[in-house]
């Protein structure tokens, strides 16, 4: 197997007072999607925080290319190429949906590569807004008049403008219709195509089984199971005790 | 300062009054509305600091008055108004940086330690300035061309100056406008007092634009100090009594927005006119009432978000 994308290496993370993650480590490889499953509050995005330096873990280490992201700030580990689309899609609402998307371009955020690896797509204004034509629709309205389904596009959109290598995704399909929480997959799966690596959160146990190269459940800051999709599937202790949907896919 | 009409002979005393009334309310309305003027240049910055870095700064009154002083003494030195317009600004840039980083950095998110901490830093520059400058009320030099007196339409004279202001102030206000509204730095900038974190997630360094802004504050406030020190006089003490001004415009208005400012300063500046002429002994109750009443129905001012 060539490097990992990301590695995690047996971080603790304490959020406040609360010690949350107790020795979490996962491995990503280039162009995959891994997938953390678990019940609210369960570190899951404690886990997000840490990758992305929001929180920083107190112990262990977060590789990212094979470069410790040990007390970088949250831009400059951006600028390495990670991108998020955080809970609750934290769309900018003074921003127009145009300068939403614009925003990772903005010279402030510089020294990022403006080229694409090889042989993936690279987005700019025009590549977004052909995938995601409801936004070309709304490019002048400001980001907070959007509806739910078109926030989450725009923090997609928002993301994919740094042309980043991994996408951390933390609860996309929180708060949306069954028929857009099928856009959003549709969405990730488009996303791996073009060969990004997504490290996604999610209570939706059917989008994660459904999109994931790998799923990891974590219950009380520790992983309680690592494996594929189908493993998860024959695993009823798992889905029974940890995630609450005893052996049926129906989250 | 305003001087009065000349009126017809042989008018009644009603007809009297009333056209002294008229006069009286036309001339408050100029003075209420040069002081929104330079009230505007001074809480800009201040409110678009506080928006994006959540740093109560009790030092811009100071900067305000220490950036006039240094206005006048260039003004003394060189006998240019604009070159100490622009060395007033640049003056308090330097000074700016250095508090934000040495001492104001240090407070991190606690409000309650950067109000003494500024206040602290107010007095130092009160006394500096004190030392240098000395107790008296000084005044910036003006250039002729923009000082003499103006007739108006109905008689009225006015100096030319405060004429000035109000186009300076109205000019500086619709560029930081468009830089606010229209730029991609103004963007990034709305982003932050939006959400911080989320911006530094998206790979802008957060720290950089900090000084940017704060520097951009900091020039406003040393030129408001010039532009101010031409009207109002300079003197110990000053720094305070234009502080209160530019916190209540900024409070009225809503914190982190220019609009708020804008619209704030005009509120201000009439109030205190009107009042100062109407109620003279309740001028401050004129100002602070219908603040206090705004905050009871808005808590977050006219333009304001919740913080």
């Amino acid at each position: 197997m060539s490097e990992p994308l990301l590695s995690v290496r047996g971080i603790h993370t304490y959020y406040g007072d609360s010690y949350v993650l107790q020795g979490v480590s996962l491995e990503l490889q280039e162009g995959r999607i891994v997938a953390i499953l678990g019940r609210n509050g369960m570190g899951k995005t404690t886990l997000i925080r840490s990758v992305a330096g929001l929180t920083p873990p107190r112990e262990g280490e977060v590789l990212f290319k094979g470069r410790s992201l040990r007390g970088l700030p949250p831009y400059a580990i951006a600028q390495l190429g990670m991108a998020n689309v955080p809970q609750g899609r934290r769309i900018f609402g003074s921003l127009t949906v145009r300068e939403n998307l614009l925003l990772p371009t903005s010279a402030l955020a510089g020294g990022r590569p403006a080229q694409a690896r090889e042989g993936r797509k690279r987005w700019d204004l025009d590549a977004v807004l052909q995938e995601f034509p409801q936004l070309a629709e709304r490019i002048a309205h400001s980001g907070g008049a959007l509806s739910g389904g078109e926030q989450q596009m725009l923090a997609v959109g928002r993301a994919l403008m740094a042309n980043p290598d991994l996408i951390l995704m933390d609860e996309p399909s929180e708060g949306l219709a069954p028929r857009l929480v099928q856009q959003v997959e549709a969405i990730m799966k488009s996303l791996r195509a073009h060969g990004h690596a997504i490290l996604l959160v999610e209570q939706n146990f059917a989008l994660a089984v459904s999109v994931a190269d790998s799923i990891h459940v974590l219950s009380s800051g520790r992983f309680v199971f690592q494996g594929t999709p189908a493993e998860l599937a024959r695993d009823s202790e798992i889905l029974d005790h940890h995630l609450g949907v005893a052996g049926s896919q129906t989250a | 300062m305003p001087g009065g009409g000349a009126l017809p002979p042989g008018t009644s005393f009603p007809q009297h009054l009333a056209l002294t009334m008229m006069t009286g309310a036309i001339l408050q309305a100029i003075n209420g509305v040069s002081l929104a003027a330079l009230l505007f240049l001074l809480a800009s910055g201040f409110t678009l600091t506080f928006g994006l870095m959540r740093v109560v700064n009790m030092a811009h009154g100071a900067y305000y008055l220490l950036g006039g002083y240094v206005g006048l003494s260039t003004v003394r030195a060189t006998g240019s108004f604009a070159l100490a317009i622009a060395a007033g600004g640049a003056a308090i840039v330097l000074l700016g940086y250095l508090v934000d980083r040495f001492l104001i950095r240090r407070t991190g998110e606690n409000h309650l330690a950067q109000v003494l901490l500024t206040v602290g830093v107010a007095f130092v520059i009160g006394d500096i300035a004190l030392k240098i400058w000395g107790g008296d009320s000084l005044k910036v030099h003006v250039p002729e061309l923009l000082r003499g007196p103006m007739e108006l339409p109905g008689g009225l004279v006015y100096p030319a100056y405060r004429f000035v202001l109000i186009f300076f102030s109205i000019v500086v206000g619709v560029l930081l406008w468009v830089l606010y509204r229209k730029t991609q730095i103004g963007a990034v900038v709305r982003a932050g007092v939006d959400d911080r974190e989320q911006v530094s997630a998206t790979g802008i360094n957060v720290d950089r634009l900090f000084v940017i802004v704060s520097a951009l504050a900091s020039f406003l406030a040393g030129m408001s100090g010039v532009v101010g020190g031409a009207f109002l006089m300079l003197y110990p003490g000053a720094e305070w009594e234009i502080l209160v001004y530019a916190l209540v415009v900024v409070i009225v208005g809503g914190l982190g927005s220019l609009e708020g400012a804008m619209i704030g300063a005009l509120i201000v500046g009439l109030l205190d006119a009107y009042g100062r002429w109407l109620l003279p002994e309740f001028s401050y109750f004129v100002l602070f009432a219908p603040m206090a009443l705004l905050l009871l129905v808005r808590p977050r001012g006219l333009f304001g978000k919740d913080i």
